[in-house]
């Protein structure tokens, strides 16, 4: 390979060089630009290549391969990659804003701060994952957050996309990851579980709540895998400030066994934009981390369980999705709330990860005064929340699997297409009213819903008689779920 | 420039105009017909024809295991359905087929890629690329970075970095994947007439040398007609019923 040293002034591929403004142990960061280009743009150039550090090739790699098959405002922007022949490098968007790593300095942060933060995180890793990539790395270095406001997540060097080979599988006889950050089955090398994602981003809230790494800085291979076999000590114990429900989050992320933490990103996300609905388990109250003799007998236990490569988990929530059920409480609506419900036990028979979120709009008059009784003197809110949990309560469903939701807002249509959006919900069920000549006229709730969700939408009806064949023709149309 | 890759075909008519018509939509600028056109299946005359006809216009085509038993009536070593096949297709191909498929090339170089039907260390030995120490004999014995071959019926991607041994990967999907630089590549393309990695979908493979992307690609096909011509040929029923299974 020979080239030209980069340096300040010269030119490649029609980039010109500005200044350097990162110089890593693995690759170095220049300002470029092009003429074409109007958005501020770097380039990163691996900085070891002739030497023989064949992880760091191979991870410049995996950035080249994955960075451009990448999108959306959770990534830093791709322009161009050089030839690995001649002299590689990747061109991406400067983001604007400032580094996680950087809150690190003003840790403990205010729990408010840290759910903030760590919604932002996780709803990057939804998109992330949808996109069939699991990063891998998650730390604070890794993770910006743009002025405006979203997370974006940067360097893919160790990361992994699902439906491309793994070009790091080779270097696999070392686990791969950040010490303080790796997940447990990312160190028994598994490199195919999106929940790694979610341990590591567990690790970095833990940190910034606490100012305390849950499991300090494994200096050898070895101590790597204390984190196995001994809990980390329960951040309330280190910031008494820290809520019960945020140690719930956080404990629960930074599980060993996987299927014991969130199933996807989503899920994490909806228990932190929903703080007052996350199910508190004994990880919300324990101030003590788990005993030595614990940790001998797991330790035990997984003498001769050795990890490797293994098929990767699908990084879609296929296996978890978020269903939003829109209930109609009306008095008058009581048979479409039953078939509305019937449907979703069907949707339980199929699907046993599957998390329910009962959604009620209180809708709002717009002229009117807003009272917050009813005429006997009971809290609306609080009469319809208990409304809604006994419509749920035939479910049979544990707590961790079922949350109820009243939002109040003038237009339901809105509100609940909102809920969605925010929430990451793959699935609307919502009942509809029978057709009338006017509704179609006029529109309904369900059929904005249907227009304008980010997600598929089922629409729910009750079975019409026979005898009203217009109306069941016309139904029969609408029951189609919408794409 | 896109290139589609066709291999064991095995006188499967219909599974090869599906993988063809898929190809023109797909806006495929040339063809490459990696091996074994006949053989197994009852239309090996017509498969003939359309890849002499392809050739005509641009087509590259290369000898497989059994075009040579088929054109030359040698079926040492194939076992007993295989060579009931072999006969068949000798005695049902015309002589100008016969001396067409002899005249196949063992394998073509291209730009930096190798064509060969089984693997490259000794093509004509026939061997299977059944598993990682198979590719790494084909890729070491090889300096062109990609090789496309066929012959085992299931498609596989190895990549291999100089100093290593080689990674397998079983694709998934059609999504492109970018056959990096920095390494050399084998991809083994599953068959378009008689799949054997438990999906009966006609395989066959596009590589697009711009974005340096290849996508493995699976295309229905009318299973029940081809299966039917194998019943009426008396060819061995072994040969129609794994059609379905694709095993």
């Amino acid at each position: 390979m020979t080239r030209e040293p980069l340096q300040t002034g010269s030119t490649i591929d029609g980039f010109r060089i500005g200044e350097k403004i990162h110089t890593g142990g693995m690759a170095t960061l220049w300002r470029v630009t092009r003429p074409d280009i109007e958005a501020p743009i770097v380039m990163k150039v691996p900085t070891l290549l002739d030497g023989e550090d064949a992880t760091v090739i191979v991870g410049f790699e995996m950035e080249m391969m994955i960075l451009p098959r990448l999108s959306g405002v959770h990534v830093p922007k791709f322009y161009a990659v050089g030839d690995f022949a001649r002299q590689p490098y990747v061109v991406m968007e400067y983001i604007r804003g400032e580094s996680v790593y950087a809150l690190i300095d003003r840790a403990p942060l205010p729990p408010e701060e840290v759910v903030s933060l760590g919604a932002k995180v996780a709803t990057a890793l939804v998109d992330l994952h949808r996109q069939n990539v699991l990063h891998l790395d998650i730390k604070p270095s890794n993770v910006m957050l743009r002025e405006s406001g979203e997370a974006a997540l940067i360097d893919f060097g160790l990361s992994r996309h699902l439906l491309l080979p793994d070009l790091l599988e080779e270097e696999f006889r070392v686990p791969m990851g950040t010490g303080p950050y790796i997940a447990p089955e990312q160190i028994m090398k598994n490199r195919g579980d999106p929940r790694s994602d979610i341990y590591s981003l567990g690790v970095l809230l833990y940190y910034l709540a606490t100012n305390v790494r849950p499991f300090g800085i494994p200096q050898a291979q070895s101590s790597l895998k204390n984190r196995l076999w001994r809990d980390p000590v329960p951040p309330r114990r280190l910031n008494p400030a820290i809520p019960a429900p945020l140690q719930e989050v956080i404990l629960r992320c930074l599980e060993v066994d996987p299927d014991k933490r969130y199933a996807t990103p989503a899920q994490l996300a909806f228990d932190l934009a929903n703080m007052s609905q996350v199910v508190l388990t004994d990880r919300a109250h324990r101030l003590e981390r788990n005993s030595f003799f614990d940790a001998c007998k797991r330790w035990f236990a997984a003498l001769g369980a050795e990890g490797g490569p293994q098929q990767p988990r699908t990084a879609q929530s296929n296996l978890a999705p978020i269903i939003m059920v829109a209930v109609d409480l009306s008095e008058d609506m009581e048979d479409l709330s039953d078939e509305l419900r019937t449907n979703v036990k069907r949707v339980l028979a199929t699907m046993p990860g599957v998390r329910i979120a009962c959604v009620n709009v209180l809708k709002l008059s717009r002229i009117t005064i807003n009272y917050t009784l009813d005429e006997s003197g009971r809290n609306i809110h609080v009469q319809r929340l208990v409304e809604l949990k006994e419509w749920g309560r035939p479910l049979g469903l544990s707590q961790e699997r079922i949350t109820f939701h009243v939002i109040e807002h003038m237009d339901p249509a809105v509100a609940l297409i909102d809920y969605a959006r925010l929430n990451h919900v793959d699935q609307v069920l919502i009942g509809a009213r029978t057709t009338s000549t006017l509704r179609r006229l006029l529109g309904s709730t369900a059929s904005q819903v249907v227009a304008e969700a980010p997600c598929t939408v089922t629409v729910v009806r009750v079975p019409l008689n026979s005898g009203t064949v217009e109306v069941a023709a016309d139904s029969e149309a609408a029951r189609a779920d919408s794409p | 420039m896109r290139i589609a890759f066709l291999s064991d075909i095995h006188g499967n008519r219909e599974a090869l105009d599906a993988c063809l018509a898929h190809t023109v939509r797909r806006q495929v600028d040339r063809l490459v017909f990696l091996g074994d056109l006949v053989g197994y299946g009852a239309d090996p005359v017509y498969v003939v024809d359309r890849v002499r006809e392809a050739m005509e216009k641009g087509a590259l085509a290369i000898l497989g295991n059994h075009d040579e038993a088929a054109a030359g009536g040698v079926t040492s070593g194939m076992n007993d359905y295989a060579r009931a096949a072999l006969e068949w297709t000798y005695n049902t191909l015309d002589a100008d087929s016969r001396t067409f498929l002899t005249s196949l090339p063992m394998q073509i170089e291209e730009d930096g890629r190798l064509y060969v039907h089984a693997e490259a260390s000794s093509p004509h030995s026939w061997s299977y690329i059944t598993d990682v120490s198979a590719a790494e004999r084909s890729l070491r014995s090889t300096a062109h970075r990609i090789t496309f071959c066929g012959h085992v019926h299931k498609p596989q991607l190895y990549h291999m970095q100089p100093q290593r041994p080689p990674i397998l990967f079983v694709p998934q999907g059609s999504t492109p994947i970018p056959l990096m630089g920095h390494r050399k590549w084998l991809a083994v393309q599953g068959a378009v007439g008689q799949p054997r990695d438990q999906n009966p979908l006609a395989a066959y493979t596009i590589y697009d040398t711009v974005t340096n992307e290849i996508s493995f690609r699976r295309v229905s096909y009318d299973i029940e007609a081809a299966a039917q011509k194998i019943h009426a040929a008396k060819l061995p029923q072994i040969l129609a019923a794994r059609l379905f299974i694709g095993r």
